[in-house]
């Protein structure tokens, strides 16, 4: 680790002028203190956001949508959601270790956008709404990509929304070391439409399985994605999963959730 | 009635209460007046001529005291192997120079090229960065087969090739084994990995060098399991230090599992360098550095060959292995493949005719040395794999294979050059049987089947070869060291004792166990005992802790040593009751003259020894401490049968082990509980090995699992509980203690059963499988059942 400074702002404004004066937005730290450990970057003043009281909670808007504020740690949201929200409240409740959900964040885990991270995976697959400091933007707009998302250099994420579906599920595969997801999929019904989001899977980030929605749309169960399949091609190869176990892993996961789901 | 002390009681674990309440004294918690810091810059490429390393920016960085390169290291000795190999042609083994620092090439990734000295350890790490190195990368040599082809790059340029040692055992036997393939009935023939692992012990490696200019004395701190082969090795060979100016300490120590066994050099480093800065200088290894830097253990290639005659007796075995050395030679590396493996081929079985052949190879990649088993684990894997296959070609059932053709004769010498004293095969399989309940086998297999999974039973049989060992036979086979141990029992004045072991306890238990036994042998509480271990100007010179050694080695020259403070304390006894020294008797505490009530206490006599007033000074010293050093006739042959059911989810090749069975014999048990635990953590590092753990290097020499992101270590969840049994007793034969160690049998005996469960699982569902390698991960589980599909389809 190189020697940073810290600010401990307790207001949105502050933390925004700080980050705007150069510092780097510090949540959880679940991701970026390894990465300091590791001397990988080097950033000279950390903003923390722990101590902003407005970035912390669960609620439920006029709308019914689950609003989870930004520095919210992955094991409140387990808890506030367990009855409202159980697929988002089991997806919390596997994140890593205890350890890691008494500090991690939502806002932290979708800024960083981790191929493998299972937060991305409820958000498009509810088709959330990323609010941030400055303007509010639609999942399907925000993941742009591995490690890549909408936010702009000194944006911070303050709140996701989420519509609650009628029926969801999320099935992760971990990776047997890591333990993130190795392929996860969200599976939500709603209204109008089925969505599917695949993360740990491709080499561009969580993405929607949109053969699988239109057959989950027009029939709601495992059996609709019979013959289907994900094309290995774009699939993460590794030392844990070739691309077309990736790919397999996508449909049977599907499946899996849908069951769950239904 | 279990007892409640003494031999055979389940003491609890004195030493807990330091370990789990955070109030260990381990290396990192010595912090000497005036530290230095030293951070190594490590290569991040596998294989490259080193031109130069600039340190002119670097070593006016703030904090800098002095920066280290391997021209500083010219002088001094190369980093010892204590082992050498004779190989087939009577030839000794290829032994490259292993430098402190790097010196005109890099042959890994993680090996130390410079060290920079700093008042703290940020300002030398900052410093390292600013070295810089010029190098010419030359091609990475990885794959163990293209090693030693023709032409191949060599790692060593000093050297003939990459070949270290091509070892034939017994080279006698080859000729009759081959014959004895030609007229076989069957052969089984499977070709295997033994999979490289990183020991990954909790507690990091440190070291702290310490000189006093006054009188000229060094002191080494560091992680190890055997502080005396530091000194004899860094001193003797490294550094030129004679031993009474040398003390290694070796306080507690989180877990060693091997890996910690080895001179290292970042110990000769801190110990050079705190003499050259005349300051303390400490190392404390980072998580990634011990991933690139710690021996890694495995790293086998074999392929195996059973014959059989038409009754489906085994007639022989023929082994051929590549085994990995790593870029240098570390320690003890050299038995591993050889002396600790080729010995063991034979296993539980009568088969006539063995031949083993090891090439071990060089390639640029971290050393590789003795892991928990060492040797034991990769003969056992592929005599108890091909053995399950043999019974599938044939169709008949495992268990009555390997039952048919056990050893029921002892002491029976083997085909490969050991001599079991004692053992019993098919109890620890009858009660494998009843344990691990193959009654209720087939009704649990329909219940899995119900729910779409698959469900398999793997067994396997063990034996290992302990308590290493009668030096004079490991002087023949290329020891450059004896093997006994020692222990100096003190007792003090008014009757509590300390005893000085050359066994180093990491783990082990052995601050419980040890005071079991004297507690046993006089009959006073175990408290009144304590061990001292771990400081080589505290204990005799004993040869330390590995190889299932502690109990069978040292706790016999415990065992010697303290019958001679009997013998001396029963003469003093005798002259206080006015008796002849024959009619003494020594029963719980109390020393009586037989068919008497005259008697007197334990401490009463002890006092006598220390106060001698009324005392036979002119017969005897006063005092009471006696020392014995303990060198045993053989190995002690621990042995038993292991059972694996796994539950296999056919879409995702995942595996769950459902239950795991051990019945161990390891002869005479001083504590059950400590026993259990040993097995409990072996059999989990065994099945991190079947299922999870892979070091796994790319073709440019890169450590690709680097890390625990890419590093499956074994969790709670992955573990069942287990049902481990150590009833069935056959006691060694040859040490005091009637014990044959039980540290490395769960690493040993437990991989082939979960891979036997495997294909169990995969061959009950349709699929044709017949092996895959380890860590049966769900990507390769999956891949195979894949490949099955497809052909069949
Ligand atoms: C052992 C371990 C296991 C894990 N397992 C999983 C798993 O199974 N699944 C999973 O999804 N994740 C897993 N994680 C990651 C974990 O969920 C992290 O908490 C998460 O990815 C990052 O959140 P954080 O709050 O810790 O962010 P930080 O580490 O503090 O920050 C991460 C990045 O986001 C930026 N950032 C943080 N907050 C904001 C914000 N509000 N607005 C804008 N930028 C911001 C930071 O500047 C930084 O670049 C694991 C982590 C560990 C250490």
């Amino acid at each position: 680790m190189y020697a940073f400074d810290i600010a401990r702002p307790t207001t949105l404004d502050e933390a925004k002028a700080a980050i705007a004066a150069g510092g780097q937005a510090l949540s959880g730290g679940q991701t970026l203190i390894p990465t300091l450990k590791a001397r990988l970057a080097m950033p000279e003043t950390l903003v923390s956001l722990h101590g902003i009281a407005d970035l912390k909670g669960v609620s439920t808007d006029s709308a019914g949508r689950i609003c989870v504020k930004g520095a919210t740690v992955h094991r409140a949201v387990a808890e506030a959601v367990a009855d409202s929200f159980p697929a988002l409240s089991y997806l919390a409740s596997r994140i890593g270790d205890p350890a890691v959900r008494n500090r991690g964040t939502i806002g932290g885990s979708v800024a960083n956008n981790d191929p493998s991270a299972c937060y991305p995976a409820a958000v498009l697959g509810c088709g959330a709404t990323i609010c941030t400091d400055r303007r509010e933007i639609a999942a399907d707009d925000y993941f742009q990509g591995m490690f890549t998302t909408a936010l702009e250099e000194d944006e911070i994420v303050t709140e996701v929304k989420f519509p609650v579906p009628q029926a969801a599920a999320y099935e992760k595969f971990i990776q047997p070391a890591s333990r993130f997801p190795l392929v996860a999929v969200f599976v939500a019904r709603f209204a109008d439409g089925v969505r599917v989001a695949i993360t740990g899977a491709s080499e561009s980030g969580v993405f929607r399985w949109s053969a699988a929605e239109d057959a989950l749309s027009a029939n709601f169960a495992p059996d609709a994605l019979d013959g289907l399949s994900v094309d290995a091609d774009g699939m993460i190869g590794d030392l844990h999963g070739s691309k077309d176990y990736r790919a397999h892993l996508c449909g049977v996961m599907a499946k899996r959730a849908v069951a769950r789901a239904v | 009635m279990p007892k409640d002390s003494g031999i055979g009681a389940s003491s609890k674990r004195r030493e807990d209460i330091r370990f789990l309440t955070g109030t260990g004294k381990y290396t990192d918690d010595i912090n000497i007046h005036g530290q230095l810091y030293v951070h190594f810059l490590r290569a991040d490429v596998a294989h490259a001529k080193l031109n130069g390393v600039d340190t002119a920016e670097a070593a006016a960085m703030p904090g800098v005291v002095r920066i280290f390169t391997g021209a500083d290291f010219e002088a001094v000795g190369s980093i010892p192997c204590g082992w050498q190999i004779t190989d087939r042609h009577g030839q000794p083994m290829q032994e490259p120079r292993h430098p402190v620092l790097a010196h005109g090439k890099i042959r890994h990734v993680g090996e130390p090229v410079a060290a920079v000295v700093a008042e703290t350890r940020a300002q030398a790490r900052d410093a390292a960065e600013a070295i810089v190195l010029d190098y010419d990368e030359l091609p990475a040599v990885v794959d163990m087969k293209a090693a030693v082809a023709e032409g191949a790059t060599k790692v060593h340029d000093e050297l003939t090739s990459n070949l270290c040692y091509d070892w034939g055992f017994v080279e006698e036997n080859k000729a009759a084994t081959d014959a004895a393939f030609a007229a076989a009935a069957h052969v089984t023939t499977l070709e295997l990995v033994n999979n490289r692992l990183v020991a990954n012990p909790m507690e990091p490696r440190v070291a702290v060098g310490e000189y006093d200019r006054a009188d000229d004395m060094h002191t080494l701190h560091t992680t190890s399991q055997n502080p005396h082969v530091i000194r004899l090795l860094m001193g003797a060979f490294v550094l030129g230090i004679p031993e009474h100016k040398l003390r290694v300490v070796a306080p507690d120590v989180g877990g060693g599992f091997g890996t910690k066994i080895f001179h290292y050099q970042e110990e000769a480093f801190c110990t050079f360098a705190a003499k050259a800065l005349n300051r303390p200088v400490k190392w404390t290894s980072t998580r990634s550095e011990a991933f690139m830097s710690d021996a890694h253990g495995r790293d086998h290639v074999s392929k195996i060959q059973l014959a059989l005659d038409a009754d489906n007796n085994f007639t022989a075995i023929r082994t051929e292995t590549y085994a990995n050395m790593g870029a240098y030679l570390s320690t003890f590396a050299p038995s591993v493949p050889t002396w600790l493996h080729g010995t063991l081929m034979a296993g539980n079985y009568k088969t006539p005719l063995v031949y083993v052949n090891v090439k071990a190879v060089f390639t640029n990649t971290v050393p590789v040395d003795a892991y928990r088993g060492a040797g034991r684990p990769e003969a056992t894997y592929q005599l108890e794999r091909v053995i399950d296959m043999a019974a599938r070609e044939l169709g008949v059932d495992p268990v009555a294979l390997r039952r048919q053709n056990y050893i029921t004769q002892f002491p029976y010498a083997t085909p490969v050059a050991v001599e079991y004293d004692t053992g019993d095969y098919n109890a620890t399989m009858d009660k494998l049987t009843e344990i691990a309940d193959f009654a209720g086998f087939e009704a649990r297999r329909k219940e899995s089947e119900a729910r779409g999974k698959l469900r398999g039973l793997g067994v396997n049989s063990y034996i290992e070869a302990c308590g290493i060992a009668p030096s004079n036979l490991v002087g023949q086979l290329g020891a450059r060291a004896g093997l006994y141990d020692a222990a100096t029992v003190r007792v003090n004045a008014t009757g509590s004792i300390s005893v000085m072991v050359g066994a180093h306890s990491h783990g082990q238990g052995h601050e419980t166990s040890f005071p079991q036994v004297i507690s046993e042998m006089i009959g006073i509480p175990e408290d009144q005992i304590d061990i001292v271990h771990g400081d080589t100007s505290k204990i005799p010179f004993g040869m330390g802790t590995y190889g299932s050694r502690s109990l069978a080695v040292c706790g016999s020259a415990m065992v010697r040593a303290a019958e001679k403070v009997i013998n001396k304390a029963k003469r003093i006894a005798a002259h206080l009751l006015e008796a002849s020294e024959g009619d003494i008797e020594l029963k719980d505490g109390t020393f009586s003259v037989a068919g008497t009530d005259k008697s007197v206490a334990w401490g009463d006599v002890t006092l006598a020894a220390y106060v001698p007033h009324n005392y036979p000074l002119t017969d005897i010293e006063p005092g009471l401490e006696e020392t014995a050093f303990y060198d045993p006739a053989n190995f002690t042959y621990p042995a038993g049968a292991y059972a694996c059911e796994v539950e296999l989810d056919p879409e995702t090749g995942h595996v769950k082990i459902e239950r795991f069975s051990a019945a161990d014999d390891f002869g005479n048990v001083i504590n059950p509980m400590i026993v259990s635990g040993q097995v409990h953590g072996g059999i989990a590092q065994g099945i991190g090995q079947a299922l999870l753990e892979n070091c796994a290097y790319d073709a440019d020499g890169q450590l690709i699992s680097a890390s625990y992101m890419d590093y499956a270590m074994p969790r709670a969840d992955d573990l069942p509980f287990y049902s481990v049994d150590h009833s069935c007793q056959t006691p060694c034969t040859h040490n005091p203690l009637g014990v044959k160690g039980c540290g490395e049998a769960g690493a040993i005996g437990s991989p082939p059963s979960v891979v036997n469960a495997v294909i169990d699982a995969i061959q009950s569902g349709g699929m044709n499988v017949a092996h895959i390698d380890m860590p049966l991960t769900p990507h390769r589980v999956w891949a195979a059942m894949h490949a099955a599909r497809t052909d069949a389809a």
